[in-house]
């Protein structure tokens, strides 16, 4: 109880310190006040605008003089950004961790099984073909063709069986790769190149009220995954023992895998290529607290939301007013991770 | 001779050889015994300088390693290490004639053809020489390596476990191969072994190691004998006399 | 007895060098002069000439640094730009130019800036070699290149995040321009990367039969009296310069390595390094002469070359694992 507790709180206290941090100054002062009079507020509408006259009016001069801008910002920006990070950090990392539970491979993710890639590839040719189509058939673009690309790896995956944990990311990489030349090519040939560009680095600077809640389909997918997480153990010990214990193995593979396209269409749309979360996020909560999906799944959203919200939060503080944008920071802190991670775990290689 | 003076070697913590001081006899056929982990391979990779000891010195007919220029060394000492892996495309020949860089440098004399040629003939792959490696089956391969060794035309030839994957036949072959150069052609070969009975069969003198330290060293007629084996492998070993030679029963 | 049958098989080859150089040259030539007027004359050689001289100057050290690394790590499918080696040179060359600071155009294309990038790639990139081979003879193939291309993403993130802080409100601008790339060849260092690419070829030169031995593996080549760690740390220091060279020139292209040494080692089945580092090197120049014709002729421009040869190679890499057997 007392982890949840710590986890709890870290997060809110990180969340806190998020929404004071940007190009805007907001101080801590600034939320207080605005809480205080929207409570007074409340409450003098509940009981009488006798309540607290002098102080409300001293708020409320506050309030004209510069908070309501402020209340703006947070409003528009601010919040949308915290809470599209925490989705975006959490769901990302549940991704990682049902693919490297359905392919029994500490090494698959979103960014090492291409399934991004292929994304980025829907979206392209949802923006070709369908130049006016909203968010959501973007994202339904991208969720097919990375539904067909990820399932593609898989098959590819199953034949080469007899080996190497390292050989599935790695032929995976290649493939994202691949993909990614292909997506290039196109773009060249239709001039888009530089809206690629934009989709290869993950932000949340463009993140504001109306263009985010998409994002939040990822919620009720991370229910279900957790009401599948015992099938996604059970199928990560392999097809013989799913069987044998009388699961439809195929079927939990799909359900694994349509979560994992949807979460990762929507994020692609939405705020762009996150690298590396999906990887090692799930790795170092197996660390410390094992590999059974349901004990450890709310441990990977939360950690997956942490490190999303440092590594943005780290962004906007090293070079104010400028930010970094977050896939930047996060392919080489994820990279140096990663590389620790393997280099001291060899008896997986 | 070869002679070894207080070598030890560390991996991270575990100590793989404590303080090994002996003398190789020469012009005999010298298998070295124990269990995994003995340290066998490990002796062998020190004194052919591929592995650096964390401790102690190795002498080459008088020389200590470190004074040897390295090609000179290899004019009077080769190893068939346990891996023989390239992804070249090689044939047997080609390979072969690698066993006289150290002479030549690479550009081969009407000598080191004969060589070649004889290396070729006394291995008998004579046959199989345009022959590309990966076409081989293990056997030949290994053939072809020792073919190589003895191309090199060396005083001392170490080999690490040169039967390991090989059928019986094939490994009575090459262990005859073996005792053929030392009588033939007075070679000096050391040889890790797992097999007890190829070790009594055919070796002259045999080095026992336990968990890295040097356990019993001595000429093979002494060497086998129960108590002897029983403080190497730590179980008993039954012996049956089997036409001149001793015969180890170890299946129960 | 009969002879030995070898030697013949190191001549039966010996007419695909003329072949090679023949058709480097013509490719080179139509390349020069193809659609060329009167008018366009000078523009268009002036354009060219510096094109085809860095297509060479690339083709060679490419094909050359990947034979040689191949050889170091006694595996056929590893090459330097795949372990992440062009990515590490563009992050070092982008950290030289934020501790230099000044304007960045001219330190960039200054040669001092270049050796200074070059010093610090030969020893950041010796040093992880040794740090990642160290022990055995680098144990799992598939781990070390996955190791080595996520050094490569580390790397292009970490040059991300210096152009970043280098120059914040121009970043996506400069992005594209600030590194070379076939579209955009740094003509300014033509000269220092021939001659970094030349002295680099007289080193190997001499090590031409060594390399020979170390094609049988550490352990072998050791028992036939190569000074394996010596041998290794030169070559080793020729494989950064050579990378370093080609990526200042037209920017990392990571697949383009194995692409131009499996058609070499198609041509040319032998383990001589006498005959392989020429004949990789035609091969490159070759190759990207004619990818260069392709796609600024025929595609009109629309595609950067990288873009193709990143395409072909990795459907190419992605056989090659699948391929290899032994681990």
């Amino acid at each position: 109880m007392g982890l949840r507790v710590v986890q709890w709180g870290s997060l809110l206290a990180l969340g806190v310190f998020s929404i004071l941090v940007g190009s805007f100054d907001l101080a801590a002062g600034d939320l207080w006040n605005m809480a205080w009079f929207r409570l007074l507020g409340l409450v003098r509408s509940l009981a009488g605008s006798g309540v607290g006259a002098e102080e409300f009016s001293r708020l409320r001069a506050l309030w004209e003089d510069q908070l309501e801008m402020k209340w703006e910002i947070l409003m528009i920006s601010r919040i949308p950004r915290l809470c599209s990070i925490l989705v975006a950090g959490s769901s990302l990392a549940i991704t990682g961790l049902i693919m490297q539970r359905i392919t029994n491979n500490r090494f698959v993710s979103p960014t090492t099984a291409g399934t991004m890639e292929w994304c980025r590839f829907g979206v392209m040719i949802a923006i070709l073909y369908f130049p006016d189509a909203s968010p959501f058939w973007r994202v339904g673009a991208a969720f097919l063709v990375s539904l067909v690309g990820t399932s593609c790896f898989l098959g590819v995956i199953a034949r080469v069986r007899h080996g190497n944990v390292i050989l599935v990311p790695l032929i995976g990489m290649m493939l994202g790769g691949v993909v990614n030349a292909g997506a290039t090519f196109y773009a060249y040939q239709y001039d888009i190149v530089q809206n690629m560009a934009s989709w290869l680095q993950g932000s949340f600077a463009l993140v504001i009220e109306g263009n985010y809640e998409l994002l939040y389909a990822g919620i009720p997918l991370m229910i279900l995954a957790y009401l599948y997480a015992d099938l996604f153990t059970i199928a990560g010990m392999g097809r013989t023992a799913a069987v044998a214990l009388g699961l439809n193995h195929a079927g939990i593979m799909r359900v694994g895998l349509v979560i994992v396209s949807i979460i990762s269409s929507i994020t692609i749309v939405e705020v762009g290529y996150l690298p590396f979360i999906g990887l090692i996020v799930p790795n170092i909560v197996s660390i410390f607290r094992g590999d059974a999906v349901r004990k450890i799944l709310f441990d990977t959203a939360w950690l997956g939301a942490v490190l999303v919200l440092v590594c943005d939060v780290a962004g906007r503080m090293i070079i104010p007013p400028f930010e970094i944008p977050i896939g930047v920071i996060l392919s080489v802190v994820g990279g140096v991770v990663f590389l620790s991670l393997i280099l001291n775990k060899r008896s997986y290689a | 001779m070869i002679e070894v003076r207080g070598i030890s070697k560390r991996y991270r913590e575990e100590l793989v050889l404590r303080d090994i001081t002996t003398a190789l006899p020469t012009g005999k056929m010298v298998a070295f015994i124990g269990g995994n982990g003995a340290g066998k391979s490990t002796m062998l990779n020190i004194i052919c300088r591929l592995i650096e000891p964390t401790g102690g010195t190795v002498r080459v007919d008088g020389r200590e390693l470190k004074e040897w220029p390295s090609r000179e060394l290899a004019r009077v000492l080769t190893i068939l290490g346990q891996s023989l892996h390239t992804p070249a495309r090689l044939t047997v020949e080609e390979l072969v004639a690698f066993g006289r860089f150290p002479h030549s440098g690479g550009r081969l004399t009407e000598a080191d053809r004969r060589k070649i040629r004889e290396a070729l003939d006394f291995t008998g792959i004579w046959d199989l020489r345009a022959r590309f490696l990966d076409e081989l089956s293990g056997g030949q391969r290994q053939m072809a390596y020792i073919a190589m060794a003895i191309a090199q035309d060396t005083r001392y030839i170490f080999l690490d476990e040169p039967l390991n994957n090989l059928d019986m036949s094939r490994a009575v072959r090459i262990m005859k191969l073996l005792g053929r150069l030392v009588r033939e052609r007075e070679k000096t070969i050391y040889i890790v072994i797992h097999d007890i009975n190829f070790v009594s069969f055919y070796a002259d003198y045999v080095v026992a190691l336990r968990k890295g330290v040097l356990c019993r060293q001595g000429p093979a007629e002494e060497m086998i004998r129960p108590e002897v084996l029983r403080a190497v492998y730590d179980m008993d070993i039954a012996i049956e006399p089997y036409g001149g030679k001793q015969f180890c029963v170890y299946y129960e | 007895m009969p002879d030995l049958s070898g030697h013949e098989r190191g001549r039966r080859f010996l007419p695909v060098f003329p072949t090679l150089c023949l058709l480097a040259a013509v490719l080179a030539l139509v390349y020069l002069f193809q659609g060329i007027t009167a008018e366009t004359w000078d523009y268009s050689l002036h354009r060219r000439v510096p094109i085809v001289i860095a297509l060479a100057l690339v083709g060679t050290a490419v094909g050359v640094s990947s034979v040689v690394f191949q050889t170091i790590t006694a595996n056929y499918i590893l090459t330097p730009s795949v372990m992440g080696l062009d990515n590490l040179y563009v992050f070092l060359q982008t950290l030289v130019l934020c501790l230099a600071g000044g304007s960045q155009l001219a330190v960039m294309h200054s040669p001092l800036y270049f050796m200074m990038s070059l010093l610090l790639m030969v020893f950041v990139s010796t040093g992880i070699f040794f740090y990642m081979f160290r022990g055995q003879n680098g144990g799992n193939v598939y781990f070390v290149v996955l190791v080595g291309m996520i050094f490569g993403v580390a790397f292009g993130g970490l040059s991300n995040f210096m152009q970043v802080l280098i120059d914040p409100s121009e970043f996506a601008v400069l992005e594209g321009r600030l590194f070379a790339s076939f579209n955009r060849v740094n003509e300014e260092l033509l000269l220092a990367a021939f001659l970094v690419i030349l002295a680099a070829l007289a080193c190997l030169a001499f090590d031409l039969r060594n390399l020979d031995a170390l094609t049988l593996g550490r352990s072998a080549a050791i028992a036939l009296g190569v000074n394996y760690k010596w041998l290794v740390l030169r070559s080793l220091v020729i494989v950064a310069l050579l990378s370093s060279a080609s990526t200042v020139l037209v920017g990392p292209v990571t697949f383009l390595g194995i692409l131009i040494v499996s058609i070499a080692r198609a041509l040319l089945p032998t383990y001589r390094h006498a005959a392989l580092l020429p004949g990789a090197a035609l091969v490159g120049m070759c190759s990207l002469t004619f990818g260069m014709l392709f796609t600024e002729r025929w595609l009109n421009f629309s595609v950067p070359l990288s873009v193709i040869v990143n395409f072909a190679g990795g459907i190419y890499f992605i056989y090659l694992i699948m391929r290899i057997k032994r681990i």
